[in-house]
């Protein structure tokens, strides 16, 4: 099958981890994504519309003296760079998690409607010609609206299943594509084209990406400590509660963090697409499906493709600036297409 | 109470909705001893077996297990005691054998411990006791049903809990491997472990059963020794089907009419 799974095979028995793969080719794939990340990171600081000298950008972090140019990079690039990085991170952590919660490996971080919800906020106050930092509240309280819209309706009766979830969180998507169509159909002028860019995803007005980091490692913080758990969990709810997990909890756990990264990713960049959903995959298919290396695993290799595709948005067709949901999803698209004609089940 | 005595049921009864699947009955199993539950389809037997390993709440009566009642175990304490093989094995994910076989060393395991070595010999010996050495890198997804099936009791043994209980283990299985498996908890038991097991072959449960509870699917239940549950009249009431109870080699069996 995966190459993965045939490398861990013919690994001679002794060398091998405890789990069947070699330790040594999970730190250092951990490690080369860490790599990758600074790359596309000093890359984006290098990279752009003003030519900037790598002097200037390690005057920028601080490393030598302001100029012009530096003041660009630190300015305008460096928050656009970390907030890059952060959402991608958030959004390939968030889609991990909700694999896990709804046992399904095509499911992303927008499968349970908190793009929707969010993308109802942005649009409404965009049409009402808000200021930026209404849209980004707006946004943040749609995408939290939807996430306890789906929770209640999903909870009902009080059995909760991935699947009744997965329905209540399509339906709700639903509801808001609608929703959004209408605003769009109905607004006329320049706001159209904000409001395309929002849909697609784009990191251009992202300037606050503190809050996001700092997310993104309570997030880590929190999910690594029940990793195991989350492998057990894998195995369905009875045997892994026969295994003493308290496994109600530990989905309402999975459910909320999950939910807030992505309605913090989703107000910062918009919906970018194909980032949690592509980004999991592709882990798991190099280092397997233990959730103790494939959720940090995923959050470097998020954060790393976000950054390196904001960079291409913003460079490929400059002075154009595409929103960098374009760009995810050219990658995204036949990526994924490629993965599963390689993996037919 | 008997020091000896592992899991007890007392006035246990169990409902579903409005139907009673059991009605109260005692029984107490030893270590050492192997219980079958037996019943025709959706008697409840899964049920009964999900009660007694902690999973649901009795309807009334209590279980207990080394003298605990089992609504007063902590969760992981309690996974070290019991472990439960359940009738499905859904498989979301692809993943090694090894590593399926090794999530049954959870509850033994700390919250930031790795699965060692010792971990790592103990999921190998429980893949070669159901006779599937050299199946560790493989993919869960590519093995056949009865393959599977061995993988989920691989895990189980991993576990190690005193007190086994199988949903029917026998799934799958090709005659061959139903004997080795059964064979195994029955050794197991004997070895000073406790096994319950729902089965749904009357011969194989004459066979390895030292208690049996037959349920007849109306709320009735007959619980007791082997000899004493067994009976060609009893069972033709529960499955609805006439059995002519004949004795092979000083073995109990019964086909049907």
């Amino acid at each position: 099958m995966a190459d993965a799974h045939g490398a861990a095979a013919a690994a001679p028995v002794g060398q091998a981890s405890p789990l069947g793969r070699p330790l040594g080719r999970c730190l250092g794939v951990l490690g080369g994504l860490f790599v990758a990340g600074l790359f596309a990171f000093v890359l984006a600081l290098h990279a752009g519309e003003v030519p900037v000298s790598w002097g200037d950008v390690a005057g920028a972090m601080g490393l030598g003296s302001g100029s012009g140019a530096a003041e660009v990079v630190r300015a305008l690039r460096l928050p656009r760079a970390l907030a890059a990085y952060a959402c991608g991170a958030l959004l390939a952590l968030a889609g991990t998690l909700m694999q896990i919660l709804l046992r399904n490996p095509l499911a992303d971080p927008y499968v349970l409607g908190i793009s929707g919800g969010a993308a109802v906020g942005a649009l409404g106050a965009i049409a009402l010609g808000a200021a930026a930092w209404v849209v980004d509240g707006a946004a943040f309280t749609g995408a939290l609206t939807a996430t306890f819209l789906v929770f209640g309706l999903a909870r009902g009766d009080g059995a909760w299943t991935p699947t009744r979830l997965l329905l209540t969180g399509v339906i709700v998507a639903a509801g808001c594509g609608a929703a959004v169509s209408f605003m769009l159909v109905m607004t006329t002028d320049i706001r159209v084209q904000s409001m395309l860019f929002w849909l697609t995803g784009d990191a251009s007005g992202a300037t606050r990406p503190w809050p996001a980091f700092l997310l993104l490692l309570g997030g880590l913080a929190l999910v690594l400590p029940f990793a195991r758990d989350f492998n057990v969990l894998a195995r369905g709810d009875l045997s892994a509660r026969a295994l003493g997990l308290r496994v109600e909890r530990l989905r309402l756990l999975i459910y909320v963090l999950a939910s807030l990264l992505t309605a913090v990713a989703v107000t910062q960049v918009g919906s970018v697409g194909f980032v949690g959903l592509v980004v999991p995959h592709l882990v798991r298919l190099a280092l397997g499906n233990d959730q103790r290396v494939l959720l940090p695993a995923a959050a470097l290799a998020g954060g790393a493709l976000l950054t390196a595709a904001d960079t291409a948005a913003r460079t490929v067709m400059a002075p154009t600036q595409l929103p960098v949901g374009v760009l995810t999803a050219l990658i995204g698209v036949p990526l994924f297409l490629f993965l599963l004609m390689r993996h037919p089940r | 109470m008997n020091p000896a005595t592992l899991l007890e049921a007392d006035q246990l009864a169990v409902r579903v909705g409005p139907r009673w699947l059991c009605c109260e009955f005692s029984l107490r199993l030893h270590a050492g001893e192997c219980l079958v539950l037996l019943g025709p389809n959706g008697a409840g037997k899964t049920t009964l077996l999900h009660t007694l390993a902690g999973l649901r709440p009795p309807s009334a009566g209590r279980v207990a297990l080394e003298g605990r009642d089992l609504s007063s175990w902590p969760a992981g304490e309690l996974a070290r005691q019991r472990g439960l093989l359940v009738q499905q094995q859904p498989d979301y994910f692809a993943a090694s054998v090894l590593e399926t076989v090794l999530v049954g060393r959870h509850p033994h395991l700390g919250r930031w411990r790795w699965e060692g070595p010792e971990d790592v010999e103990l999921a190998r010996r429980a893949l070669a006791q159901v006779g599937l050495d050299g199946f560790e890198g493989r993919d869960v997804l590519s093995l056949s049903g009865g393959e599977r099936q061995r993988v989920a009791i691989a895990a189980l043994l991993t576990q190690a809990p005193r007190l086994f209980l199988l949903d029917e283990p026998t799934n799958h299985l090709d005659l061959h491997y139903q004997i080795a498996i059964l064979d195994l908890f029955q050794g197991l038991a004997r070895a000073g472990h406790a096994v319950v097991m729902v089965l749904h072959d009357i011969n194989l449960a004459a066979r390895y059963a030292d208690r049996v509870i037959l349920l007849d699917g109306l709320g009735g239940v007959l619980a007791g020794g082997r000899q004493e549950v067994l009976q060609a009249e009893a069972l033709s009431r529960a499955f609805g089907h006439p059995l002519r109870h004949i004795a092979v080699a000083g073995r109990a069996h019964f086909i049907p009419d």
